[in-house]
Formats: C-alpha cells, structure tokens, sequence
C-alpha cells in the first residue's frame, strides 16, 4: 500500500506547529497502525530528520497511551479499538491519512503528537479511590457483591484514561473519563463511604483543570475504545444531584 | 438538606442541573401554551373566554390577573437561569477547545440537534422577546388601532392572532422559529433527564421517544396556527 500522511508537527508547547506531507511507500495492510509509523519514522531517520513523537506503550490496548486523531477521529474509523489496535486494512491503498494530537487546553501538547494528560491524574487523585486499612488481604468473599453491580462496575472499570472522550467532544468535556470512575466504584460496596465526596471532588477538579461541560451529545462515548457508556454520565450527575442535596462542598487539595 | 441546592450553581454539572430544572417548566408551558392557543379552532368566544380565564385564574379566591403574574415571574426567572447557565458553561467550553483549532474534526455521532442547542436557544430568546411584544403587547405588526389590549370586560386575542398573522413575513418567522424550538425541544427532553441523572440503559428509549413525541405535539401544534390563518381556514370576525 502507498500512503500519504499529514502529520502534525509541533517542537514543543510554545512554538506554532503544522501539518506536515509524509509519503508511507511500503505499508503491509497486515501493520498496525503504530508499526506504520515506526516504519515512517525509521525512514525519517535514515534521512537525518527529526522523527515524528507519538505516545505508545503495551501496543495491545490496554494502557491507554497512544492517543491519535486519525482523519479527524480519535482512535481512527474502527469502533472501539485503540490506535495500537488498528490495522492498515482499514484504509486504501492510495489513500491521504491526517494524523492529529489530542486537541483541548487541559491536554497540553509537548511534543508533535505527544499531549500532557496529567490533568487526568489530578482528576483521579480528587477522587478516585477508596480508603481502606491495610494489612493482610481481605478474603475475596468478605463483602458480597450482586453480579449486576460487578459487571456494572466492570464495564466502567475498562476505562484505560486514554483521552479520546475528552478529544472527541465538541466541549472539551473530560464528563466520560470521569464518569466511568465514579461509576466504577460507586457500583461496589466498597465505594459508598466516600461516594458523594468523591463526585463532587472529581467534578470541582475537572472544572478546574479547564475541560468544557458535558452537554450530552454522545461524540465521547461514540470514540471510546472500551464502550463507556452515557449511563455513567447519568450516574454521576445523579450523585452529584444527591451530593448537592446533602451540602457536600469539594475538599481539594 | 435544601441550602445544598443553592451550591449548584459552582460546578460545571451542577449548572447542567440548574438548565434542566428550569428548561422542565419552560417544557411544561409550552406544551401548556400550545395547547390553550388550540382553542382558537374552536372559535372567538372560547379563545377570547381563555384570555379571560387566564387572567381570572384561581379567582374569586385570588385576584384579577395575580396568579397570572406569578407565572409571569416563575417564567421569567427560568428563562433567566437558563439562560446564565447555558452561557456560562458555553464560555467554559470555548475555553476548554480555545485557541486549538481541529484541523480534519469528523463527527462521529450525529445529532444535529444536539449541536445547534446554543444558536437555536438563542433565537427562541429573541422570539420570545417578539412575540411579547407583538401578541401580548400589540407594540409591533399591526396598523394603528387594529390591536385590542385585552382588559377591562374585553379579550379580543382570537382577531389579535388572526390579523398578526395575516403579515405573511411574521408568520414565516414564527414558524421557522418553531422548527428550531422542535431541535431544540428533540434534544433538551432527552437532555434534561440525562443531567437530573434519571436516565439509564432501561429508559432511554423511552425517554428518547418522549422527546419525540413532546417536539412533534409542539412543533405541529405552534405551526397550525400561522399555518391556518394564512390559508384562511379562520377568519376574522
Ligand atoms: C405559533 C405559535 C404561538 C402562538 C399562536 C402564540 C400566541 C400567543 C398569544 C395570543 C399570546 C397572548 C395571550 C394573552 O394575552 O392572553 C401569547 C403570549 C405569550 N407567548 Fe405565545 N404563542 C405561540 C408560541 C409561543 C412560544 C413557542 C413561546 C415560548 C417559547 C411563547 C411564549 C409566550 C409568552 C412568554 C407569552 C406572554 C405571556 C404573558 O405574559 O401573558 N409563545 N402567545
Ligand atoms: S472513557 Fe473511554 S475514551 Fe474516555 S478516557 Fe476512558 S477509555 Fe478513553
Ligand atoms: S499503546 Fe497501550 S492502549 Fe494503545
């Protein structure tokens, strides 16, 4: 396959970026996406030039580090795949691929495609765990769990942080991401001591690291690799509702 | 407990719920309003009665138009909260996608609706400020004495509709205008139970299809009337 990329090229978060024209000649359609860039970026090197930065880590999506904006989609045209899962077969021969950074002002970019998604951190740090003694393990079977709730909570606990939400939403609304991780705990027996606390901190966060509000469109949970689903939004704006009605005010650090 | 709901206001979802809150009773009046403006099909003497009706409302044990005024005041504290939130939190957004222009930004899920809620907002506002000024105050689209301000014994609003709506132009307005409440109507139903936190997997369909049928009721309802004076089915008496 013979491919053209515009690539967006930026030095770091203070310099002006741009797209850059790439030709990708020799592209198996069997290459994931990522080894097409490797590929790419190994010519670039022959040739002296500065390779194209991306972020990658487990390549088999479950870490949530590779964050591209494939012709306009995050995670490219397959749906719930991340971009380490996605093939060349998914595009034709000939065809021109723009490839994007995550764009929103709390994912600052640092390097071409490369973005800081620290604010993600700060989101979970507000809230997003549970308080527990330790010492030895507890038994598996100590504290009940109706299968409901489990697969409930499973189906958010899937969330990998990646961004795409927050990437894809005409908002710049983190409401997916952080979502899923109230509706992860809040499903389990173990997550309701801190549960009202813990949405309010996670919303207060979220606004302060600057993403947009959630006007329930849908392009998030469209783009999500791991199908987070709107359920969650509802879930966590119920807790906040209930949060409100108790007077609980955000404690962050 | 309720002083919590007075901290809404500080958090971007907390502001969704202050929307939802207020766009509830805007919902409710409209499918109110259209429905009382149906009694215009069943002649002067109903429709004027309603005018009547209205400002009589709770009487003899209120009095003349006081209920009506606390309508008035719940309306139009709920347009304003609607309003401040929906811009406040627009300005967020701006904020959060400023200055980072997408260059290939491909929609996946489309929903036009839920995209042209700020600009379809924005001119129902402006049609709201119109309307008052046109079917409530007489002040704009009719000649010099053709308005009857309704009030003392008299409640002429079946002609008011009729010779408001004869220009052609005014007609056309309240009717695109409606095309755009029906948007606004088709995503904001849903909405308003997504951010209250009352949808789920098990209701949303419902809940969807409710949308459809509350935007339908209004939308065809609101648009039979232009519709009917300037096809002639009814008259001026
Ligand atoms: C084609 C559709 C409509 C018709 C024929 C219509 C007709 C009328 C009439 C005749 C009045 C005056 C009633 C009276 O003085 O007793 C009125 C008042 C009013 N209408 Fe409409 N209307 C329509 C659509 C709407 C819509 C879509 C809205 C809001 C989004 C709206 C908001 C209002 C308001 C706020 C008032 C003033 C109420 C008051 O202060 O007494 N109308 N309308
Ligand atoms: S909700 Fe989905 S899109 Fe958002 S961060 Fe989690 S996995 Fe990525
Ligand atoms: S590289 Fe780990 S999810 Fe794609």
């Amino acid at each position: 396959m013979k491919l053209t990329l515009k690539v967006w090229r930026q030095k770091n978060g203070s310099t002006p970026g741009e797209l850059k024209t790439y030709p990708a000649d020799h592209v198996s359609p069997d290459m994931s996406f990522l080894e097409m860039l490797d590929e790419v970026n190994q010519a670039l090197i022959m040739q002296g030039e500065d390779p194209i930065a991306f972020d990658h880590d487990c390549r088999e999506g479950i870490c949530g580090m590779c964050s591209l904006m494939i012709n306009g989609v995050a995670h490219g045209p397959k749906e719930a795949i991340t971009t380490c899962q996605l093939h060349m077969r998914s595009f034709k021969d000939g065809e021109t691929i723009t490839i994007e950074p995550w764009r929103a002002k709390p994912f600052p970019i640092i390097k071409d495609l490369v973005v800081d998604r620290e604010s993600f951190d700060r989101i979970i740090q507000a809230g997003g765990f549970i308080s527990a003694s330790t010492g030895s393990a507890p038994d598996g079977n100590a504290i009940p769990v109706a299968k409901p709730d489990a697969d409930k909570s499973m189906d958010a606990a899937a969330c990998i942080g990646c961004g795409a939400c927050a990437a894809a939403c005409p908002n710049g609304s983190a409401m997916l991401f952080t979502a899923a991780k109230v509706a992860h705990l809040g499903h389990l027996p173990q997550g309701q001591a801190e549960r009202h606390q813990r949405v309010v901190n996670m919303v207060a966060t979220q606004d302060a690291e600057g993403f947009g509000n959630c006007t329930n469109i849908g392009e998030c949970a469209a783009v999500c690799p791991k199908e987070i689903s709107l359920d969650t939004i509802a879930m966590l704006n119920r807790d906040l509702v209930i949060a409100a009605l108790k007077g609980i005010e955000p404690v962050v650090k | 407990m309720m002083t919590g709901v007075l901290t809404l206001h500080r958090t971007s979802v907390g502001k969704k719920v202050i929307m939802a809150l207020t766009g509830c009773i805007l919902v409710g009046f409209v499918v109110f309003h259209m429905y009382g403006n149906t009694k215009m099909f069943m002649g002067p003497d109903e429709f004027n009665k309603y005018a009547e009706g209205l400002r009589y409302l709770g009487s003899p044990v209120f009095g003349y138009e006081h209920l009506l005024w606390v309508a008035r005041l719940v309306l139009i504290a709920a347009v304003v909260l609607h309003v401040w939130s929906a811009s406040a939190l627009v300005t967020q957004s701006r904020k959060a996608t400023g200055g980072m222009k997408r260059y290939s930004e491909h929609k996946r899920h489309t929903s036009y609706a839920a995209y042209t809620m700020r600009y379809g907002g924005i001119l129902i506002f402006l049609f709201i400020i119109f309307h008052v000024l046109h079917l409530t105050f007489g002040v704009v689209g009719y000649a010099a004495g053709q308005f009857n301000h309704p009030g003392g014994g008299n409640y002429d609003i079946y002609n008011n509709v009729i010779y408001g709506f004869q220009n052609v132009p005014i007609s056309l307005f309240y009717i695109v205008t409606m095309v755009f409440l029906g948007f606004h109507l088709f995503h904001g139903v849903w909405s308003m139970f997504q951010t209250l936190g009352l949808n789920s997997a098990t209701y949303n369909t419902l809940l969807r299809g409710l949308a459809v049928v509350v935007c339908a009721v209004v939308v065809v309802g609101n648009i039979s009337f232009p519709v009917a004076v300037l096809t002639g089915v009814i008259q001026p008496v």
